[in-house]
């Protein structure tokens, strides 16, 4: 059964779906929109959603003293630690099933963790990939806005080469973060007993199948959001979602699915638009293009991204059927 | 906007004993432009309630059928994604043609 918009508007008219407002994440902040898309999926499909979140925007500005915006069963313990403390959770309902001692044994749950970039590309690495290779079944969520936002941007493995943060601002000397982005997607898809996915919320279609997919395969999965920030992006507030597209035109964030070690693409771009187009859109990038080396910059990113589009594309016919495990 | 409670008030070690409090809050004061909902010229395809960050959009179901009854401002804060996502919005169109009309909050003060 593939979701659509108007089910979960006719489901959701007049309930809450697990995130209520009032919270204080910035106007036009996507990072809302990702949990809310989530636990949506998971309580149409008939899910009891278990929230866990690791320290971050969506954590600090969700869960201001003495408010709460989560309306379902919600656990925070410390940056680095979500996938354990919810790979606990998870086992520890295990263990009440096993016992019997479930007050209703027909329940089914969905165990979510949300997690920014830094908790979960730097930070949180470690226990995301011990909880991974046990094999819980989870689901983890990163909403990647590609940098320590929540205390005012600093450089983060997610963060794009070129683009000004407070701890390597552009300057005479350095252009930025020189090192290009981490790819999570494979270091996560390594762990092969996985799913692994990519979305963004300007493809909310493509969003709810693949939290469908996560829900129903058996073993953890790991669902990277691309999530836009208003504030550090330099980007205006209603500016989100168009970022997004282009982030997906342009191949900045390729929509792909690995399962099991199987590759596939689900959103084949014809011609990829050039990656200049996504920096020129962004106020991040400003002071890089003033430098005299920022066509250098570009190409480099360029290159990058058209190589990652074809191995890609490689990938995908080589892996066709073939689950590694 | 909720009272602040003092500390005899407040449970043992600042436990949040309920859910979805934050719905007390009232996240509408932060609103620079206000969006306006033309009714006639909306289609209901329900892209500003699914993109609201802020769940601001009010819908009620009708015959079964998603409607768009209007924005709750009291949390809304104007960041203006739900007439950016409009289909029925954008600069082309003269303001009367549209959904949404994004106006500044300061021609709504006495």
């Amino acid at each position: 059964m593939a979701l659509n918009i108007m089910q979960l508007a006719t489901n959701f008219a007049d309930k809450n779906p697990g995130i209520t407002p009032g919270h204080r994440l910035c106007p036009g902040c996507a990072a809302p929109n990702v949990a809310k898309f989530a636990l949506m999926t998971a309580q149409s499909l008939g899910y009891t959603p278990i929230v866990g979140l690791a320290t971050g925007c969506l954590e600090v500005s969700t869960t201001i003293f003495p408010f709460t915006a989560w309306n379902v069963p919600y656990i925070h313990n410390a940056f680095e630690n979500v996938a354990a403390t919810v790979s606990g959770v998870e086992t520890a309902y295990r263990a009440l099933a096993k016992k019997g001692r479930l007050v209703d044994p027909e329940k089914k749950y969905a165990f979510f963790a949300f997690g920014g970039d830094g908790g979960t590309y730097d930070i949180g690495l470690q226990s995301l990939s011990g909880a991974v290779e046990r094999g819980h079944k989870f689901i983890y969520i990163v909403y990647d806005n590609e940098g320590y936002m929540n205390t005012g941007n600093q450089r983060s493995g997610a963060t794009p080469p070129g683009s000004q943060t407070t701890t390597q601002p552009v300057g005479k000397k350095l252009p930025g973060k020189v090192q290009l982005k981490k790819n999570i997607v494979e270091i996560m898809a390594g762990h092969e007993n996985v799913y692994v996915a990519t979305v963004s919320t300007s493809e909310p279609m493509d969003f709810f199948k693949k939290i469908e997919k996560a829900l129903q395969f058996d073993g953890p999965s790991f669902i990277a959001a691309f999530s836009p920030c208003v504030r550090f992006w330099r980007i205006s507030e209603d500016k989100a979602v168009d970022i997004s597209k282009l982030a997906i035109e342009t191949g900045y964030w390729p929509l792909y699915e690995v399962e099991r070690g199987v590759y596939r693409i689900t959103k084949k771009v014809k011609e990829l638009k050039p990656v200049k187009e996504f920096i020129k859109a962004q106020g991040r990038f400003r002071n890089l293009l003033k430098r005299p080396d920022a066509e250098e910059i570009i190409n480099e990113v360029q290159e990058y991204i058209t190589r990652r589009w074809e191995r890609l594309q490689i990938l995908e016919e080589a892996t066709k059927d073939k689950p590694i495990r | 906007m909720a009272e602040l409670k003092n500390w005899k008030e407040l449970p043992i070690g600042g436990v949040i004993d309920k859910p979805a409090t934050a719905k007390e809050y009232q996240t509408g004061t932060w609103r620079v432009i206000r969006p306006i909902y033309q009714a006639e010229n909306c289609i209901h395809c329900m892209f500003c309630w699914l993109y609201c960050p802020d769940q601001a959009v009010e819908i009620e179901v009708v015959d079964g059928k998603p409607k768009m009854k209007g924005f709750n401002y009291y949390y809304c804060k104007g960041c203006g994604l739900c007439a950016n996502v409009c289909p029925k919005t954008n600069d082309k169109l003269p303001e009367e043609k549209r959904a949404i009309v994004m106006k500044p909050e300061t021609e709504f003060q006495e």
